[in-house]
């Protein structure tokens, strides 16, 4: 039940943050930081309780199960499930969202009510994607996510936001229809097999597929999680889509949003078509390499600060592909952990950016410079952030980094070795953002104040879990490890069908 | 009391957490008392483990704190290693760290980022600590890049000019270049020998390749890469003379005493899977062949002097890698450590000069400082005496000595890279009393304002009665020494066999490497005090000129890399910045633009033209339908 209170806790906190909002300025966004909070401790108990003794089962390591039926029909049910995996990724879906509410406090000014509902109601979309084992519900959920989060670019972002929404949009709309024709190919596929008609995710696992068909099948699901990740040459609707969203915006998309494209490929692209997979996955894992050095030259080329901040997260997602085509355990976690690190460290420059723009109106580069005189705490906070962008050992990108090319290493050493590339040119980029914005002649022209409480506790938290990330991983990897394996174990030998119902 | 070992990283990084944290908030006293006393107190603390081990029959002695990560069978942990090899590092860090932090607070005083120098400084010296005693290589690693990151910070410490921040940049790229093969020969070498743990590894190693195949060397070749960016050995070497945008201090600690000797340290800590890479041993010995040539050369023409001196430091490593080159580790290690006294002092005493000049780096417009700063030259001038390797009475004559010994008499040594140690002593001699004649000698050019306080004068003349008495470690046989030094790493770090027969020229090479040195100072005096005139005569005809431009532009490498190679990466992400691929995009959304001006075309309102559109369409249909 726990699962389904989840979401249901953000929908009617969404609602409630709407209708509280006459009565005081920040009303609405208390609503929501206690709807956040709620649900954090929900899913932060669930990690200190039941996570912690999943076991390994032939489906996987689920510790939650929930099931109603839907549209039995056409065997569509409710189906929610949690291991490790999505319980990771909903925590830091939760603790972005408190992020988000806490970096918009004096950013949104028009319509606060209605922005608070979108954000919730992404929230729920997200958290219903991490959670559904059904594969309608999976469509279903993911179509929930992106509609409030076109609003939430189209009606407070920043200058070119309606051509940034609408590319957003049609980008994963489009991808999202191709996934759902998959979807519905490989229903019929199973029901042609054994004469059921089901959406479940355990009953359409080792579904008999034809060698074209299981490839066909799992491009259209590729479509989908490659555009969202996104894989370079998917990627262009994303500096586009950050650049334009107000903080909050850019924040979810990049922290969050982004991790559901690798977390599909986790949960489904392998387990559905493990064998298309595996035979696809040369060619994903050089998406990713091309993704990490790409990204990285893109990012160093940008004079807009949101724009290079977003160009990193091609970067550092590339490591994410790279390490989940590799399949084996070293690349999983690494592909884990830099998902986690990347939320945090990516979340925290955003953060920084759309603090940045509140205080001077710009996010050009070039007019920036010398901060640091005028805003240490900012100009301590953001070397931080871009030094752990750079994979400093110690901070949790390093950890995810070295892991995902030891796994790739396994995989293919060639691809490894030309992706530990990305080291340099990541440097380059931090430091150089460092440079233009901290760095520098100061610019006696502009006020800066300098971090407010608020915000030094926001960055500060963040800060103290990438080092945690950093300094002591293994919190992190016990908890995803049994998901992993478990997953590892359906790739390898998945469940039979016929044996199940 | 080996139980304290872990308080010695750990103390200097409480120090950097207080004044992190701190913000700037504590008084300038307070800070100094934590930024200096967290250092010394590391440095009672290495004292304490030495005592330990030594009572422990000095056997190798590792501290577990945590497994750091524990994944499939990758489980690195964050251990402590304490071995002969390790201790030295320790001392030297701790021993020269905590003179340089003493001396700062008074070189620094005036400074408004007083704080944030000290949790920076505070920060290296941990760092530098863990990847001394780290026993894995990934903890290596973090302790490598941390360093890395520290000298990035204080290169750039005075970060309101945009040119220091240039320096901080080239700096951490250019070592960051050479960490990327270092990275993928851990990445070699764990899938291949199953850990990261570096006495493990290289038991694993010996046992499963044979010597000269293809593994060992590939992963020698890997690692020597971070060696050469760190230590700025050919072809990473630009960045060390632009680190000297840093403050004073930073120079002396990590950019001639410490961090810069990381890839010596490497080596050294790796020698047992050097050893089977022959190939790449000889590398490491031509690598520092020719560095040192090269960069001695450079120093020649120099006019600052933080650049003399940040030449000088890629030169004396040369020497060092040069030894590690020929198998001769533990001379490798002397050499570091007797460097690291000589050259912070000298660094040391080069702030004293540029401050009581008014931050003054050229040394044309130095002179006669002799006799205003006395104390100063007197230390300097020990300092320069023991790079020179002067016989006899400094500490550099022996460390430079056992080097040039080993290159000849090893078996992996010879004529050749004795020839070039050996004119590089001559140049070492020439370069280093060009300085000091032009800062010290000659008529005085300036009045000096502050002279240094006794913070700043203990740790010199610390460290210059360290430049001379170091060599009692180690004073060979030929003068009647027990090299204890050599016996005591020789645990750690074999003593190789000598070539056959080369005991009997001793007393001929020695000679020779006692007259290169005096050869050199000798001519100093004759070129740059008696008959300045000839040196003139020289530069002023074209190929004279030439040669000093090529040579003060560091042989012209700066050109290339900074010239081609960064340039063409900033000029293609410039110009791409509209992203290619996106254009494709909007190609698609032209498309549909144009598509849809065609169907507007069909849209007419005459009722005469939907009906023929009809009629056509029928028949069109009707045709396919007859010839299908």
């Amino acid at each position: 039940m726990i699962a389904l209170w989840l979401i249901v806790i953000m929908l009617v906190g969404g609602i409630a943050a709407w209708l509280v909002a006459p009565l005081h300025r920040h009303a609405s966004a208390w609503v929501a930081i206690a709807a956040l909070a709620t649900d954090f401790a929900l899913a932060l108990g669930l990690a200190v309780g039941p996570a912690r003794t999943a076991a390994v089962t032939r489906i996987g390591a689920f510790f939650v199960n929930v099931a109603f039926p839907w549209i039995p029909r056409f065997g569509i049910s409710f189906h929610l499930a949690m291991d490790g995996l999505s319980l990771v990724m909903i925590l830091l879906t939760l603790f972005l969202g408190l992020v988000s509410v806490l970096v918009s406090w004096r950013e949104i000014t028009e319509r606060i009510g209605f922005f608070h509902f979108n954000l919730l109601w992404t929230m729920a979309g997200v958290l219903g994607v991490f959670l559904a084992v059904d594969l309608f519900l999976f469509a279903f959920f993911w179509e929930v996510m992106l509609v409030p989060m076109y609003f939430i670019i189209a009606l407070w972002g920043h200058e070119h936001r309606i051509v940034a929404a609408i590319k957003f949009f049609i980008f994963t709309q489009v991808s999202g229809l191709i996934m759902m024709v998959a979807i519905v190919g490989l229903v019929l596929a199973h029901w042609r097999a054994t004469g059921t008609l089901t959406f479940d995710y355990f009953a359409l696992l080792g579904t008999p597929l034809s060698r074209s068909a299981a490839t066909w099948l799992m491009l259209g699901f590729l479509a989908a999680f490659l555009v969202k990740l996104p894989a370079v040459p998917f990627h262009t609707w994303l500096p586009d889509a950050h650049t334009e969203a107000p903080t909050a915006g850019s924040v979810i998309l990049a922290g969050v949003l982004l991790k559901t494209g690798a977390y599909g490929l986790l949960r489904f692209v392998f387990p559905l078509f493990p064998d298309a997979a595996f035979r696809f996955a040369p060619i994903a894992m050089a998406l990713g390499v091309v993704g990490i050095l790409y990204g990285a030259v893109q990012a160093f080329g940008q004079t807009d600060l949101k724009r290079l901040v977003a160009y990193t997260s091609v970067s550092h997602l590339g490591f994410v592909l790279l390490g989940v085509f590799a399949w084996n355990e070293l690349a999983l976690q690494g592909a884990v952990t830099q998902m986690i690190a990347h939320g945090l460290s990516t979340g925290a420059l955003f953060a920084l950016a759309g603090l940045l723009q509140e205080r001077i109106h710009t996010r050009e580069m070039p007019r920036m410079g010398g901060f640091w005189a005028m805003a240490p705490r900012m100009g301590a906070m953001g070397l931080f952030f871009a030094i752990a962008s750079l994979g400093l050992p110690g901070l949790g990108n390093f950890i995810g980094e070295f892991l995902v090319l030891l796994g790739a290493y396994q995989a293919n050493a060639w691809l490894a070795a030309i992706a530990a590339f990305g080291l340099v040119a990541s440097a380059a980029y931090a430091l150089l953002l460092v440079q233009r914005v901290f760095h520098g002649p100061r610019r006696p022209e502009l006020a800066l104040p300098d971090l407010a409480p608020r915000e030094l506790a926001v960055l500060g938290a963040m800060l103290v879990f990438l080092v945690w990330i950093g300094v002591y991983p293994q919190s992190l990897v016990d908890t995803v490890r049994p998901a992993i394996l478990g997953m590892q174990h359906l790739v390898v030998s998945p469940p039979l069908l016929g044996r199940r119902g | 009391m080996r139980d304290a070992l872990v308080l010695v990283p750990a103390l200097p990084l409480a120090g950097f957490l207080i004044l992190f944290l701190s913000m700037g908030a504590l008084k300038r006293g307070a800070v100094a008392w934590i930024g200096v006393g967290s250092v010394g107190l590391a440095l009672v603390a290495a004292v304490v483990a030495a005592t330990g081990f030594w009572r422990h029959g000095a056997a190798p002695y590792t501290q577990t704190l945590y497994t750091w990560l524990s994944v499939a069978a990758f489980v690195p942990r964050v251990r402590f290693y304490l071995d002969g090899l390790s201790l030295v590092a320790m001392g030297v860090v701790t021993g020269v760290g905590f003179l340089i932090h003493l001396y700062s607070a008074e070189f620094m005083i005036d400074d408004e980022g007083y704080s944030r120098f000290f949790a920076y400084m505070n920060l290296f010296v941990a760092a530098m600590l863990i990847l001394v005693l780290a026993d894995n290589l990934l903890l290596l690693l973090l302790g490598w890049e941390g360093v890395g990151l520290a000298s990035y910070l204080l290169i750039g410490f005075w970060y309101g000019e945009s040119l220091n921040g240039l320096a901080a940049r080239k700096a951490f790229i250019m070592t960051r270049l050479g960490d990327v093969a270092f990275v993928i020969g851990l990445l070699v070498l764990f899938n291949r020998l199953g850990t990261l743990n570096i006495q493990d590894l290289v038991r694993n190693a010996q046992a499963v390749w044979v010597p000269g195949s293809f593994w060992p060397t590939l992963a020698g070749a890997l690692l020597l890469g971070g060696a050469l960016g760190k230590s700025a050995q050919l072809p990473l070497q630009t960045w060390l003379p632009d680190a000297m945008a840093g403050p004073t201090p930073v120079s002396a600690l990590i950019h001639a005493a410490t961090m810069v000797t990381a890839g010596v340290y490497l080596v050294a800590r790796l020698h047992g899977l050097y050893a089977l890479a022959p190939a790449i041993e000889r590398l490491i010995a031509v690598i520092g062949a020719v560095t040192l040539l090269l960069s001695a050369f450079a120093a020649l023409v120099q006019s600052d002097i933080k650049r003399v001196l940040a030449y000088s430091t890629m030169s004396q490593i040369g020497y060092m890698f040069l030894a590690n080159g020929v198998g001769a580790w533990s001379a490798a290690i002397f050499h570091f450590m007797i460097h690291a006294f000589f050259k912070a002092l000298l660094f040391l005493a080069a702030g004293a000069v540029i401050q009581a000049l008014h931050d003054e780096h050229d040394i044309g417009r130095m002179g006669g400082l002799r006799r205003q700063m006395p104390f100063t030259f007197w230390s300097f001038l020990i300092g320069g005496a023991a790079l020179s390797a002067f016989p006899f009475i400094t500490a550099g004559f022996y460390s430079k000595d056992l080097i040039l010994w080993d290159a000849f008499a090893s078996p992996l040594g010879g004529p050749a890279f004795w020839a070039a140690g050996l004119l590089g002593a001559f140049l070492t001699g020439l370069y280093t009393f060009r300085l000091i004649i032009r800062v010290f000698l000659g008529p005085a050019k300036s009045k000096i304002g502050r002279r240094p306080g006794w913070l700043m004068a203990v740790p010199i003349g610390v460290l210059a009665l360290l430049s001379v008495v170091g060599g009692l470690l180690n004073i060979p046989s030929l003068f009647g020494g027990g090299a204890q030094f050599t016996h005591f790493l020789a645990q750690v770090l074999p003593a190789q066999a000598l070539r056959p027969g080369v005991r009997a020229i001793e007393p001929d090479l020695e000679t020779a490497a006692i007259g290169a040195s005096l050869g050199g100072i000798f001519l100093a005096f004759l070129l740059f005090l008696h008959a300045p005139q000839w040196v003139e005569k020289v530069k002023s005809t074209v190929a004279g000129a030439a040669l000093a431009r090529w040579w003060g532009a560091g042989w012209g490498f700066d050109r290339l890399y900074e010239g081609v190679v960064a340039r063409a990466y900033a000029g293609w992400a410039r110009a791409n910045r509209d992203d290619f691929v996106d254009a494709g995009v909007d190609g698609v959304v032209e498309g549909n633009r144009l598509l849809h001006q065609l169907l507007r075309w069909t849209q007419t309102g005459h009722v005469r033209w939907y009906a023929m559109a009809i009629a056509l369409g029928a028949m069109g249909w009707f045709w396919l339908a007859v010839l299908s």
